[in-house]
């Protein structure tokens, strides 16, 4: 046999080169993938496992702890791990019926069949120990722990918070957070979140295709612990929290109290008001939406959000600013005609003419009338408006017509109206007498309850003021109020000296508004008040502080629809200081019918 | 032919080429199959454990075949492709059902699957055919039957639904091409498939770019204008219809859903779920191995099976991913190496049987590389064939070596040929 065709045996070359051009391609392409994309470097073995960190605990400022964490356990299911098994005694386990397994499966398979769901979420603890001792039974299922918030006093509601699913919204602000995650909706749980929350951790988890899990990720090298949220304390009272919303059960209205010292929140009741624990779990939703559409509103913080007319507390307000204009002094005095008193009725029967002590103590309208008068009119100011502006300023500086930029999240401003308002509305062509009403409390103006108890330490404390907040400190020292400061008022304060004088006699003296609410052994300063309500019943109002030399308590109540301050705000404003002071009440008739509520017309 | 008188003329090169594939299968099934719990390369339990076996069978078939005298497998080549051609229709009755495609026969524990055997009969039958002194490949009868003897293996193979296995004798043009048949239909079957994919890769004014590029670099190569600028002119034309029509026919005419299949299969885009949920763990366990790879028993993707079919067809996963680009090279150079030695020793061949036979089972060899590797890196659509020598299975690396051992014989036997 003879070679044939010899002249194609060039032809290998072609066939060599045929060759190595298709390597070179294939290598040309490896290349691609293995070194220059970046799409197929994910390594999409290793889970993370998000490990979640405890939240801190809000604890009051006797070390209750009203706020902690419990465990909740959500069922998991990776459809494709699920192998065949006894359907009727699983369902019997979970208590659920055969139905409600395929649906369930059926969803998780939807989402994915090879990453967990949840198939029953939030189960007790008691279920889970129940499942859990028999669940390796049932391959595809496991439990994942989380935590949810618990309650030992079921009260502050509106000042703990709630915490709930994160957002959408929530999702595309910060990206710490993923589906699924809490967070703080409200109160301190919202307004302390990052503090709270702590730090997620992350366990990174080498698993095979079947889901299960194989070894740690590179030994552990790129796990991290989860950091514990740190704890909270807050200047809040639980005890005096808790009968304060018992004095104000059925009622609307508020009660706020502070530390004049510090400006800390002693209590802040906002009535009605709903017991946090509705607000926690599978019952959550259900309870927003009744909440949502209760006719009385509980979920609206009345304490901070509620704006009223102050009424006659706020002729504390103008006899300070009145004294310091120096238009009058503690000697002058005025004539009042009693209810034939022009251009402001008096509502009181009492001697005349009244100087500040006794106008105060019987909250004479035409004394504050002619206060408000003389002081705009004085010689000292080029016009009335400049009057006026004088007396805006100061007032602003007892915290009224702004929030207070502090841990109470969105506190509203309420209103006191400046120049440039009454410009506008009259045109330019106003006087004392246009604004009479603001002389007694009335008109535009509107406070919070949370700018009245701190008016009340304002003028309990001589003069100043904190800012009031809820925070005292986090237990770990990380923060504490010290970064609220010290609010002073241009007001002298012997004038201080002078109104605390006549506060005094609201409760002390013979003809004082609040008098039938003394309590024995601790001298209370206070000014009732009743706020005109166009849609109904007026409110009743006060303000007070106590002792009156060394103020640990001051406080503000507004109880809606209820007539007369002295009626009903002084006795619970009465019965909440006696509490915080002495620890407990000696006046049970004065509680039992403040509860009860019922002679009210 | 005594053994020593083997030993000294066998070409050794070609061998170890040989069995240093053999042994990175072996280490590339132990690593894609490893098990915790029976790490012995020995144990016949896993599937390393039988693969060795396998190798060591096929060696020792190998030897016994380095026995036999050289001429007898060009004697019986019909012998064998009528054997085979009868297995084919026998598994087409009565064979056994593995993976969809009727193509198994049982034998003990052992299945094997005729198409195997048919591509080794078919060479031997091709070689033995134009291997004939009688035989010029330059007449029309003599093409029609050469083709014939490929074709009738082919549609029995496509009948059994195994067209992957079926495509595996188109190689065969090769061969004849290599015998005198015109290279025209050759280089325009690959110019355009070459051509169809940077289409879809690429934007087809980069590629009609190129193409400009090259056919006027070729135009000055040539030479003599003049008497070229039509052929030039009319090829250059056809080239540019041809992309602009595959790129219409992409986008125009094919349902969306077509495309995206097609276009998850060439890897241009990424669907985690469904269609190419295998093809993209096959490259993300070939992308996670970087240029230098997890190292050896590294690779989660492949270890934890997350790669489908890893230790058979989707084999080169495991190399990718642990090895990384160095090993993938390695690998390829070494196939690479191991081919060019089987052209270069069918050349030298004195009998036009062992050349023609040579060029047979270097072309269905070097089809099964590329096919199996362009599948695995997302070039081509996943068509089951095995990777020669690395892929688990003990029918297909017996019959590739076999396929060696006969050639190494024939070469070793090459001068007692006049
Ligand atoms: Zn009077």
């Amino acid at each position: 046999m003879i070679r044939k065709n010899p002249n194609y045996s060039s032809r290998q070359y072609v066939v060599i080169g045929i060759f190595s051009i298709i390597t070179t391609i294939l290598l040309a392409r490896l290349f691609y993938i293995q070194i220059i994309s970046e799409d197929y470097k994910k390594d999409n073995t290793v889970r993370h496992t998000t490990l979640y960190p405890s939240r801190g605990r809000i604890i009051d400022r006797n070390g209750k702890v009203l706020v902690y964490n419990d465990a909740i356990y959500d069922l998991m299911v990776v459809p494709r791990a699920v192998k065949k098994i006894d359907t009727v005694s699983f369902c019997n386990l979970l208590n659920i019926d055969k139905d409600t397994y395929i649906n369930e499966l059926k969803k998780a398979r939807r989402y994915s069949s090879f990453k967990p769901s949840v198939f029953i979420s939030q189960l007790t603890k008691e279920e889970y120990g129940k499942i859990a001792a028999v669940l390796y039974k049932y391959p595809g299922f496991y439990f994942q722990i989380r935590s949810i918030r618990s309650y030992n006093y079921p009260i502050a509601a509106h000042t703990v918070g709630n915490i709930g699913e994160v957002s959408r919204q929530d999702l595309e602000n910060d990206s710490y957070y993923s589906i699924g995650d809490f967070i703080g909706k409200s109160g301190i749980e919202s307004y302390y979140e990052k503090e709270l929350r702590g730090k997620k951790g992350v366990r990174l988890i080498v698993v095979d295709v079947h889901n299960r899990e194989k070894e740690s990720f590179m030994d552990g090298r790129y796990d991290t612990l989860p950091v514990a949220g740190k704890d909270i304390i807050l200047g809040l009272d639980a005890d005096l929290q808790q009968y304060g919303e018992y004095l104000m059960n059925n009622k609307s209205g508020s009660i706020v109290a502070i530390e004049p010292s510090t400006g800390e929140v002693l209590a802040m009741i906002s009535a009605p008001t709903y017991n946090p624990t509705d607000l926690v779990g599978r019952k959550r939703s259900n309870s927003y939406q009744r909440l949502l559409d209760d006719s009385l509103r509980p979920l609206i913080n009345r304490a901070v959000n509620g704006t009223y007319p102050p009424g006659s507390t706020f002729k504390t307000i103008n006899a300070l600013i009145g004294l310091q204009s120096k238009a009058v002094n503690t000697t002058t005095k005025y004539i009042c005609n009693g209810p034939d008193s022009s251009p402001i009725k008096c509502t009181h029967y009492h001697h005349s003419p009244v100087g500040l002590i006794d106008g105060l103590e019987n909250s004479c309208n035409p004394y504050f009338w002619n206060v408000y008068q003389d002081m705009l009119n004085s010689y000292r100011f080029k016009n009335v408006k400049q009057g006026y502006q004088f007396w805006y300023d100061l007032v602003l500086q007892f915290g009224l017509g702004t929030s207070f930029k502090t841990d109470i999240a969105s506190n509203s401003p309420g209103n006191i109206p400046d120049t440039n308002y009454f410009n506008k509305l009259y045109r330019g062509v106003w006087n004392a007498m246009t604004v009479r009403s603001l002389s007694i409390g009335q008109g535009e103006l509107l406070v919070t309850p949370l700018q009245l108890a701190n008016m009340a330490a304002a003028i309990g404390n001589e003069g100043f003021y904190y800012p009031p907040h809820y925070i005292k400190r986090f237990e770990d020292g990380s923060m504490n109020d010290s970064i609220y400061h010290k609010v002073t008022i241009d007001i002298d304060k012997a004038y201080f000296k002078n109104v605390k004088e006549g506060m005094r006699n609201v409760f002390e003296g013979n003809r004082g508004t609040a008098r039938f609410y003394r309590i024995d052994s601790i001298t209370v300063a206070g000014k009732t008040g009743t706020a005109e309500n166009p849609h109904g019943l007026d409110h009743s109002i006060i303000m007070a502080f106590a002792p009156i030399d060394n103020p640990r308590i001051a406080i503000a109540v507004i109880v809606e629809n209820a007539g007369f301050g002295s009626s009903w705000a002084a006795p619970i404003a009465s019965l909440m200081i006696e509490k915080y002071i002495k620890g407990y009440v000696t006046r049970p008739e004065i509680e039992e019918r403040v509860v009860k509520f019922e002679d009210i017309k | 032919m005594g053994i020593k008188n083997i030993i000294g003329k066998i070409d050794w090169f070609l061998l170890l080429l040989y069995l240093a594939l053999l042994a990175v299968g072996l280490v590339s099934i132990y690593a894609a199959a490893f098990n915790e719990n029976h790490t012995d390369i020995y144990d016949l339990t896993q599937n390393y454990g039988k693969q060795l076996l396998f190798i060591g069978i096929s060696l020792f078939t190998g030897f016994v075949i380095l026995l036999i005298d050289a001429k007898f497998f060009n004697t019986f080549a019909y012998l064998f492709y009528g054997l085979s051609i009868f297995l084919l229709l026998f598994v087409l009755v009565s064979g056994t059902t593995i993976a969809g495609s009727k193509s198994w026969i049982q034998l003990g524990i052992f299945s094997f699957q005729p198409s195997e055997l048919a591509k080794f009969t078919t060479a031997l039958a091709v070689a033995h055919y134009l291997g004939k002194n009688d035989t010029d490949f330059s007449k029309i009868k003599t093409k029609l039957i050469a083709s014939g003897l490929v074709l009738l293996p082919m549609s029995l193979v496509l009948l059994q639904g195994d067209a992957g296995s079926a495509l595996v004798f188109l190689v065969f043009l090769l061969v004849f091409y290599r015998e005198g048949m015109t290279g025209l239909i050759l280089i325009t079957g690959l110019v355009a498939i070459i051509l169809f994919l940077l289409t879809i890769f690429f934007s087809k004014w980069y590629v009609i770019i190129g193409v400009s590029v090259i056919t006027i670099a070729v135009s000055f190569i040539i030479g003599n204008l003049k008497k070229n600028i039509l052929k030039i002119i009319g090829v250059y034309s056809l080239i540019v219809i041809f992309v602009l029509g595959v790129n219409f026919a992409f986008n125009n005419i094919l349902k969306p859903h077509q495309r995206n299949r097609i276009n998850v299969i060439l890897g241009i885009e990424k669907d985690t779920k469904n269609i190419g949920y295998n093809l993209n763990q096959s490259l993300t366990a070939i992308g996670s191995g970087g240029l230098t790879g997890k190292g050896f028993l590294q690779g989660t993707m492949t270890r934890y099976k997350y790669v489908p079919e890893q230790h058979t067809d989707f084999i080169f996963c495991t190399i990718g991913e642990e090895g990384g680009f160095l090993g993938v090279t390695v690998v390829l150079l070494l196939y690479l190496a191991f081919f060019i030695r089987i052209i270069v020793l069918a050349e030298r061949q004195r009998s036009v049987f062992s050349r023609i036979y040579g060029y047979g089972i270097v072309s269905i060899l070097f089809f099964h590389f590329t096919v199996n590797i362009a599948m695995t890196i997302g070039l081509m659509p996943v068509i089951g064939i095995p990777l020669p020598f690395l892929s688990y299975g003990g029918s297909s690396l017996l019959i590739f070596s076999i396929m060696i051992f006969v050639f190494l014989k024939q070469d070793a036997n090459r001068m007692n040929i006049l």
